[in-house]
């Protein structure tokens, strides 16, 4: 990811400012590819994952995320001839100009060496084009294994992967989409991806420190991945570390919901407000800016929380600069307004 | 209120990896069952510190003379244990085909509004067996449920069944015989109504054959896999609760009064209702409160944790100079999501700490929202007295 700042820095990236980074997303057919991208992206629950056939060659979406960010992402069918496709006619047209190689391993392949070969050539092939890309290994259906086995099996791949992965160092995570591990993964991956970051998050401690809160973050509207959070003293020592992933899991199952109640679709904005006030604390999550949700965790107490959430509509204004479609100067993943079919 | 203040803390078998966190034991029931009594001693402790008088006893509840017990019974792998553990147990449903066959009677006592007990039983329960005590079992029973899987062959299941309730007739004629259709996922809704005329048919007919006419036998088609499994749970706990027209009456009339599509009052550990108003009980509006009190329980558990002592007293300095629990408008938990269709309110407030009142606002009626307050807390005490009567009245 380093990298990819690095080259959003430096003039010699300029001329390639106008082509949008790809994220690609490989690995064995069958691996949870398609699944994942869908429960992220498109509002599916894990079990409408069950319908998704096979893909066929690339699926090609544009993401849009946040207001100067789209992501460009590539979805590479699996199945043996696709990849092997991929390695020789459409080796530079597929490898080149990658920000982020997503490859995911199926724990329960029966023939992890042959998983190995392949993600070797895939390494290969990016070492060759994009070396500066980022590499994330997903580890994926970790709800297949026994619990406590979990551990060693994932272990042992990770190890095993990394031996194989040239000079990238991959950043490997154990996924599952039955629970909130995939959104820890994609939150890491996109929180990489966001530009204004710094900016975004001093905001976001100011109103942080102004509201007397103990944690503040910044969702995305539909994916509901965390793009950038704060929190207080106090509010580190939560001891509830993987809270996050667990949030954005819980809202997003719950937009399941209100959608199957109110008949709106599962894109559209399905709530503006919520509200918990209890004995030991009090938290609200409001509709923010075009393409965020924030959400506030304070101390208990009536009008802490009616100022706190005075001041939050009252800072909306600095965080939509943020969040609008892009400005000139801005970015590497995305561009002005262009979208791709 | 514990329980939407720090959640459903669950064990986690898995500490030390970055995965998937699970959501509940695997293979084992008793961890959990463990947890659970944990977590009431852990609460039973925590309120009495703060009030002394307002603390639990041990074993608290309306019904707390005899602890109504529910049975789940029927053939090996019918689902017995999956919905023990689903409902009772919080466990995601894809998690049950871990669950292991259950070799011997698994007994959890359940500590809520009432204390009940769920008593799940192996497959193969030889009645025959002289070692069954069977006043034991059935002596203070709340209901039998028959779990019979949909969607495999049942006539065995049935057969069983029969000759469970003609062995208990004579000495128990007035047991509650649930019958829950169980697995009922992925059949079409026909094919659903037809399995449940067959079976009601054969049960009926078999009956009649050996004398037995109008045994009290309820018909569920039920699923771990939605909100069927709670639904039905519900109607077979409400039969046990003495005070229902009561709490109904109340209900109905802060429907009337606040504007509500729909009211329940939820048991917030199994998220089974315990009572609604008289409107129909739609499937949808069930669906969105339950599922509303899981967010909150959910996000109680990631937020809740103990803050350390300095921090409060920090907080309970200048500016505002006042202890916490008197800066809150409410002592209990409320909350409130607004839908962006309708501008639709659902609203949740604790009645004790095992029950809330969850209800759906008409649309558009969030601007009428303090008066709609008022009239829950109003609700809410007489929903207190309640219970508190009928307390009283249990142990004079
Ligand atoms: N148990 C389990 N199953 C999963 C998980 N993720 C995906 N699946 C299932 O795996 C199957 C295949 O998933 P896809 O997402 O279509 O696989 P893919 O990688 O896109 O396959 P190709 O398009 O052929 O390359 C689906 O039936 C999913 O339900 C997971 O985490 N756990
Ligand atoms: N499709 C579907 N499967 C279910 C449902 N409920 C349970 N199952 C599955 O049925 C299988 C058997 O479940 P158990 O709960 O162990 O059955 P049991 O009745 O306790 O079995 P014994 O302990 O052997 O008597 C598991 O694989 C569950 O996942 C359901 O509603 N739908
Ligand atoms: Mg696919
Ligand atoms: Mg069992």
């Amino acid at each position: 990811m380093d990298n990819l700042n690095d080259s959003t820095a430096s003039p010699a990236s300029e001329p390639r400012k106008q082509k949008k980074k790809k994220v690609l997303l490989m690995g064995k057919s069958g691996s949870g590819k398609s699944s994942m991208r869908s429960i992220i992206f498109s509002n599916y629950v894990a079990k409408d994952t069950r319908r998704l056939g096979a893909t066929i060659d690339v699926d090609l979406s544009s993401v849009k995320f946040l207001g100067n960010l789209t992501l460009n992402l590539w979805d590479c069918g699996g199945q043996d001839a696709f990849m092997e496709n991929y390695l020789s006619q459409q080796r530079q047209h597929v490898f080149s100009n990658v920000g982020v190689l997503i490859y995911v391993f199926d724990i329960e392949s029966r023939d992890f060496d042959r998983d190995l070969l392949t993600y070797r050539s895939i390494i290969a092939a990016l070492g060759q084009f994009s070396p500066t890309s980022s590499v994330y290994i997903l580890v994926h259906k970790m709800d297949l294994v026994v619990p406590n086995q979990r551990e060693d099996i994932y272990n042992d791949r990770v190890a095993l992967i990394r031996s194989k992965s040239d000079a990238f160092a991959p950043i490997p995570f154990a996924t599952s989409i039955w629970d909130q591990s995939l959104y820890k993964a994609w939150a890491e991956i996109i929180h990489d991806l966001v530009p204004n970051l710094d900016q975004i998050e001093k905001h976001l401690g100011e109103l942080g420190e102004m509201i007397e809160a103990e944690e503040v973050l910044l969702f995305e509207r539909s994916s509901f991945l965390v793009v950038s959070s704060w929190c207080s003293a106090i509010g580190a020592m939560n001891p509830t570390s993987d809270r996050f992933e667990r949030f954005s899991n819980i809202i997003k199952n719950f937009k399941q919901t209100t959608s199957r109640y109110t008949g709106t679709p599962k894109s559209a904005e399905q709530f503006s407000l919520l509200e918990m006030k209890l004995p030991n604390f009090s938290l609200f999550i409001v509709k923010f800016t075009t393409n965020t949700y924030l959400s506030v965790c304070l101390p208990p107490g009536e009008e802490r929380f009616n100022s706190a959430m005075e001041n939050c509509y009252i800072a909306r204004n600095k965080f939509e600069d943020l969040d609008a479609p892009a400005k000139k100067s801005a970015d590497r993943g995305a561009t002005s307004g262009a979208t791709e079919a | 209120m514990p329980l939407l203040e720090t959640g459903r803390r669950r064990t986690k078998l898995d500490h030390s990896y970055n995965g998937p966190a699970r959501q509940g034991p695997v293979r084992h029931i008793s961890p959990v069952q463990l947890t659970l009594e944990r977590i009431h001693e852990q609460n039973r402790a925590n309120v009495q510190k703060v009030d002394p008088a307002k603390a639990p006893a041990p074993a608290p509840g309306a019904a707390a003379r005899g602890k109504p017990r529910l049975l789940l019974m029927g053939q090996r792998r019918s689902g017995k244990s999956s919905i023990s553990s689903v409902v009772f147990h919080k466990m995601p449903p894809n998690e049950t085909l871990f669950l292991e066959s259950t070799a011997r009677i698994q007994k959890d006592s359940m500590h809520s509004f009432m204390d009940f007990q769920v008593w799940d039983f192996p497959g193969q329960v030889d009645w025959a067996d002289p070692s069954f005590d069977l006043d034991a079992i059935f002596g203070e029973i709340g209901a039998l449920i028959w779990v019979i899987d949909a969607q495999d062959e049942y006539l065995e299941a049935i057969n069983r069944l029969n000759s469970t309730i003609l062995n208990l007739q004579p000495t128990y004629p007035n047991i509650n015989i649930e019958v829950f259709i169980h697995k009922v996922d992925g059949l079409s809704d026909d094919y659903k109504l037809d399995i449940q005329r067959d079976v009601t048919q054969r049960i009926q007919d078999e009956l009649s054959d050996h004398g037995v006419e109008n045994a009290p036998i309820n018909f569920h088609l039920t699923s771990i896999y939605n909100h069927s499994i709670f639904e039905a749970f519900s109607k077979v706990i409400q039969k046990l609760i003495p005070h229902l027209p009561y709490l109904e009456a109340l209900l109905n009339n802060c429907c009337q009064k606040s504007g509500f599509e729909k009211a329940y009052l939820f048991d917030v550990l199994s998220k089974i209702y315990i009572a609604t108003d008289s409107s129909p009980v739609d499937m949808p509006s069930y669906e969105i409160c339950s599922d509303y009190i899981d967010v909150i329980v959910d996000i109680s558990e990631i937020y809740g944790w103990n803050r350390p002592d300095d921090y409060i007293e920090r907080l309970e300095g200048p500016p505002y100079n006042k202890k916490l629990e008197d800066q809150v408008a409410c002592k209990d938990a409320e909350s409130c999501i607004v839908l962006t269709d309708g501008r639709r309110p659902i609203l949740l407030r604790e009645v004790n700490k095992y029950l809330a009142l969850v209800a759906v606002v008409k649309e558009g009626a969030y601007s009428k929202m303090p008066d709609i307050i008022e009239n829950v807390n109003a609700t809410v005490g007489g929903l207190l007295q309640i219970f508190e009567i009928t307390r009283r009245r249990q142990r004079a």
